[in-house]
């Protein structure tokens, strides 16, 4: 999984039927101290999380094993919402 | 498999049921001569792994059969946690 931090929302209209009413979000994988790195990408949305939150993502076909996602076509999935990341290195 | 150190943890309290009660650490995979080999990432642990040790990590949906039945949504799985690691040099 990586840390990204949330940092906006995506309105599709047209889409596959499986993807109705699906939260979609832009996220930006983030390193463990917060700073941004890398590209964006668009994630599902399975705890409610919001712009500006640091959350989970899980990739692959892994993201279809969230809540809700179970034959979807996913490939990331918002599954956490990150509260604190210690590290000691 | 790719060997790593484990050099944090991660707090989740919001998260998909699947996910409760699963240890989620921040791994750093390594090279060969044990210095720091591209991006830190999160994997959830199924051996009891600690901060300051050195693992292997599987990735991809592996990562969630050491919960069969369960399937947690996960892409990235500490399943060992390793002794000693000698490679030869060239």
């Amino acid at each position: 999984m990586i840390l990204a931090k949330v940092a906006g929302t995506v309105v599709a209209t047209r889409k596959d039927e499986r993807l109705v009413s699906s939260k979609l979000l832009v996220v930006r994988p983030v390193d463990p101290s917060g700073k941004a790195e890398g590209n964006y990408l668009v994630a599902v949305d399975t705890v409610d999380a919001g712009v500006g939150e640091t959350v989970l993502v899980v990739s692959g076909s892994s993201a279809r094993m969230a809540s809700g996602m179970k034959d979807t076509p996913v490939d990331a999935a918002i599954v956490g919402i990150i509260d604190a990341v210690e590290v000691n290195e | 498999m790719q060997i790593a150190r484990v050099i944090g943890d991660v707090v989740v309290t919001r998260k998909d049921e699947q996910l409760t009660g699963l240890k989620l650490l921040v791994v750093q995979p390594l090279t060969p001569d044990r210095q720091p080999s591209g991006r830190p990432l999160v994997a959830v642990d199924a051996v009891g792994a600690g901060v300051g040790e050195e693992v292997f990590f599987v990735r991809g949906k592996e990562a969630s059969f050491p919960f069969f039945p369960a399937e947690p949504p996960v892409d990235a799985g500490i399943v060992g946690i390793v002794d000693r690691w000698d490679v030869e040099k060239r």
